[in-house]
């Protein structure tokens, strides 16, 4: 790679330690990609939670605070496995929760931004045309890359971290305007309204194409989608397809047109999707032992559009006695909730409201699962079905309004 | 030394020589949606290789799945002691490649010929990224 000034200086220790070691390492993740150069960073997004960081990335964050690592942009971090207020009701282990509040004070101290969503983009930053950022989780990346044409790649926790300690990225995938074209077409011949049916979307189209630089281009959307649709589907495709951008003809940035969004690129395939496709994705699943007692709205955090829908559709109801109904949301997002009376009907039908959290990523989930008797898993995030897996759960999608419906009466539908 | 039995070579590669087990998989990756990262047992009801452990292989993988968690989660098996010697990805997606840097794991994307042609669960099998070749060195029983 060619190294400026400055990131020769940084690489002779001359900005301290922790910068030193942060660029030496992206300098070796560039050059795999072949990227020629670093390109300057406004924003990072990171996850770092002690579930997934385990006790080397807590102790590699402590080394590096403790080398005085400081983020020279706003980085923020994404959603975390505890709500502390709720360790003891989910069994979740007390020492792990201190680990947490350790990772939590050693990220301050590098002057990372605590916010524990994965839906800064909804709800923190929102990056325009161009703009080089330096994001994770995927489903951040994909909304950042293909809604607001800005240009990220997946940064992993470390990637990420080392991004916002040096200011700047290496040069490769989506951050060139060559992996950015569309590759292959997705016509769409019927409607989608549901947040699960454009989770399907994203199944349907990801799961046959799992390719990173795979990036589709959506026709014959109708109507516009709204920035939760567009989530969940980004969501979808990122999650079974690992895909990193999508592009949507009129609706995102850099497709005016078909040929725009292809930019030149003759389309590998073009798919098309029928409302017989989309109902097909809610029948495949199995109903498992045929339990009922756990719904679960989370994968990505609601926003605060989804919370007044799920406020108006509990309302009035309670949960069935036995079934435990989860949502996740930000702290941003609850307290906005809280202030506009939409969480006194959800707590009233008996609905848990996790804050900073993610359910898939919470500590302890499989023993949890095991003590609690849940088998199934119902929600309307076509994620979050996807990636529980390893928790040994089975998973079953289902509209938002069968989900409720569920979750009153404790029976599968 | 002997000539390998076969050759295969790589696109891009990350990491140190590595030799030992291979375990192939028809069926992409993720650490997060298909490991037990307590134990490195492929857990992922379903998946081509429920029920194998990753541990000390030099591990196939077609694709690589979703997940940012890799990122953390690589360093992180490794130093639980269950982590692979090697990942060989027909392709692959940054996380991985950060994560595998990150970790010390040697790591490699793009085969020529595809491994389903030339090596089998079991064969032993030696990477070398410098060179960006595999090559099978001992057949399966």
């Amino acid at each position: 790679m060619e190294l400026n000034t400055e990131e020769q200086a940084i690489l002779r220790g001359e900005q301290g330690v922790a910068a030193q070691e942060a660029l030496a390492y992206q300098v070796k993740v560039g050059e795999f990609f072949e990227a020629q150069r670093f390109v300057p960073i406004t924003n990072a997004h990171m996850m770092g939670d002690i579930e997934v960081l385990g006790d080397s990335g807590l102790n590699y964050l402590k080394c590096m605070a403790e080398k005085r690592g400081h983020c020279r942009v706003p980085a923020t971090t994404n959603a975390r496995c505890f709500d502390f207020d709720y360790v003891d009701y989910l069994g979740q282990d007390r020492g792990e929760a201190q680990k947490e509040k350790k990772v939590i004070q050693f990220l301050r101290d590098m002057n990372v931004m605590t916010t524990d969503t994965c839906i800064n983009y909804q709800t923190l930053y929102q990056p325009h045309l161009g703009e080089h950022v330096a994001w994770g989780d995927t489903g951040t990346v994909i909304y950042a890359n293909s809604v607001f044409g800005a240009r990220t790649n997946f940064e992993s926790g470390p990637a990420a971290l080392a991004a916002a300690i040096t200011g700047r990225t290496p040069e490769y995938g989506f951050h060139l305007d060559v992996h950015r074209r569309g590759n292959f077409v997705v016509e769409m011949q019927t409607e989608i309204h549901d947040l699960a049916e454009w989770g399907a979307l994203g199944k349907l189209v990801g799961e046959p194409n799992q390719y990173y630089f795979a990036v589709p281009v959506f026709t014959g959307i109708e109507p516009r989608p709204t920035a939760d649709q567009l989530k969940h589907l980004g969501a979808a495709l990122a999650s079974y397809g690992s895909m990193g951008m999508f592009h949507m003809v009129g609706v995102t940035p850099e497709a005016p047109s078909v040929d725009a969004a292809l930019g030149g690129n003759r389309p590998s395939k073009t798919m098309t999707i029928t409302r017989a496709d989309i109902d097909r994705v809610f029948k495949q699943y199995s109903l498992g032992d045929g339990s009922g007692n756990l719904v679960v709205f989370s994968g990505p955090q609601l926003s605060l559009f989804e919370l007044k829908t799920l406020s108006e559709l509990f309302a009035g109801k309670k949960v069935a006695k036995g079934t435990q109904v989860f949502v996740t949301t930000s702290n941003g997002v609850k307290s906005a909730a809280a202030k506009l009376g939409y969480l006194a009907p959800l707590e009233a039908a008996g609905v848990t409201l996790l804050e900073g959290v993610c359910f898939y990523i919470l500590q302890n989930l499989s023993p949890m699962r095991v003590a609690n008797g849940w088998s199934n898993l119902v929600s309307n995030s076509a994620k979050i079905v996807n990636i529980i897996g390893a928790h040994k759960f089975n998973t079953i999608l289902r509209r938002t309004q069968d989900c409720v419906e569920i979750a009153i009466s404790g029976r599968l539908k | 030394m002997t000539e390998p039995l076969a050759t295969i070579k790589l696109t891009r590669a990350t990491g140190s020589v590595v030799e030992g087990e291979a375990l192939v998989s028809a069926e992409g990756f993720s650490p997060r949606y298909d490991l037990d990262r307590w134990t490195g047992e492929i857990t992922k009801p379903g998946h081509r290789l429920q029920g194998q452990y990753i541990k000390d292989k030099i591990c196939f993988f077609p694709t690589a799945k979703g997940g940012i968690a890799a990122g953390w989660a690589f360093a992180d098996i490794k130093a639980k002691n269950i982590a692979p010697l090697a990942f060989i990805f027909g392709v692959t997606n940054p996380v991985m490649v950060q994560g595998a840097v990150f970790a010390g794991i040697t790591l490699t994307e793009g085969w020529d010929p595809d491994p389903v042609t030339c090596v089998s669960t079991g064969d032993w099998v030696r990477v070398d990224p410098a060179r960006k070749v595999i090559e099978v060195l001992r057949r399966v029983g």
